[in-house]
């Protein structure tokens, strides 16, 4: 017995796609988390607040965006 | 059930407030139930939380409250981004976290592979291999800090046969390159039970058809190493960094039994400055602007921590 699997087409767009999004929200985070902890430059270390919460509020986002 | 529950609980109560609950929905009668552990949650999280991220932005000293309180917008944050003792402290803390991480998951990852070979007694040996995790950090910091005691530690006391160095000249506590590694040790000692648990659990969720497979194709060992068992141990290590990555970032009661964050501020981790601000300098609106800063950092890795397990789930 064979079945017709009718995939029904998404109109969100392709790369706002849930896992994709989240992988970029999870390097902005590592990024910001890695700016906190270097010793190189304090500019660096300066920007890694406003880099992790970047990071932080677009995981909340797009955590809810359709897979 | 929840009907016999609203029944009982009707039945116990006195009657015109059991009138109320017979009435009750299922929805109402589980609300009625959660709502104290809400409300609590409510009052001694969420609102400290809150509270914090409004005092941050302010000038308020808890040894003061009768000053009037001043908003100074994101000045604190500017001060704290902009602070170089902070950064040292930051730096303290990654040099911290970095080495507690790479010793606990190198250890931990070979005991979780040695324990897994099942040999004669490896369950006593287990149980042994995971006392130190039980302990409260208090009395760890406590016995540790007798251990490493010059004079009479049993630390420096073994240290001294195997070197020949005097023991009283193994100043583990209060020497300046010494003190930040005889916290890593004592970390590494509590905590690599926990990331041998997590790996034992990663390697015991491997399935054995796939080593007799290797075996079929003459794999060597070596070779069933490097591309079954790691790769498959991979995402429960992942999850063994993360979160022992958040927990050493937030260290605190290891650090100020055993040094205080001397001598000078060479353990100054963050959290021990963070202290520092709150309690000594009664600096409240920076400490809570740092704390806010400190929170973001661990809320993010908590985000990764939770897509790591998702991902270990989907398996």
């Amino acid at each position: 017995m064979s079945r017709t699997v009718v995939s029904k087409r998404s109109s969100w767009p392709r790369w706002a796609r849930r896992g994709l999004m989240e992988n970029i929200a999870t390097a902005i985070i590592a990024i910001g988390f890695l700016m906190l902890f270097q010793h190189f430059a304090l500019s660096l270390y300066t920007y890694s607040f406003i880099t992790m919460l970047a990071g932080t509020v677009m995981f909340i986002i797009v955590s809810k965006f359709p897979e | 059930m929840l009907n016999r529950t609203a029944d009982n609980v009707a039945r116990a109560t006195p009657e015109p407030l059991a009138r109320k609950i017979r009435g009750i929905s299922d929805k109402g009668l589980a609300w009625l139930f959660i709502s104290p552990t809400i409300l609590l949650l409510l009052a001694i999280n969420i609102f400290p939380l809150f509270w914090a991220i409004y005092l941050s932005f302010t000038n308020y000293r808890a040894n003061r409250p009768n000053e009037v309180v001043k908003n100074l917008g994101l000045s604190n944050y500017q001060r704290i981004l902009g602070d170089q003792d902070i950064w040292i402290a930051m730096q303290t803390t990654a040099h911290f976290v970095f080495w507690t991480i790479l010793l606990q998951t190198v250890i931990g990852f070979t005991l979780a592979w040695l324990i897994d070979r099942k040999f004669r007694g490896h369950a006593f040996w287990t149980t042994i291999i995971l006392v130190p995790m039980m302990l409260s950090p208090a009395v760890v910091g406590n016995f540790w800090r007798f251990l490493y005691e010059p004079q009479i530690g049993l630390f420096s006391y073994v240290i001294s046969f195997v070197t020949g160095i005097p023991p009283t000249n193994v100043q583990m506590l209060s020497n300046v390159e010494l003190a930040p590694w005889a916290i890593i040790i004592v970390d590494t000692w509590m905590w690599t039970p926990y990331v041998m648990l997590i790996c034992l659990a990663g390697l015991r969720s491997i399935p054995e058809y796939i080593y007799e497979a290797a075996e079929v194709d003459r794999a060597s060992n070596w070779r069933q190493f490097w591309s079954i068992t790691l790769p498959m141990a991979l995402p429960f290590i992942m999850l063994a960094v993360l979160f022992r990555g958040i927990e050493n970032f937030k260290m605190f009661d290891m650090v100020n039994l055993l040094t205080g964050g001397g001598p000078g501020s060479t353990t100054e981790v963050a959290s021990i400055t963070l202290k520092r601000q709150a309690f000594e300098s009664w600096r409240t609106g920076y400490s809570s602007a740092f704390a806010i800063i400190l929170f973001v950092a661990v809320f993010g890795l908590a985000n990764i921590y939770v897509k790591a397990l998702n991902k270990v789930k989907q398996r």
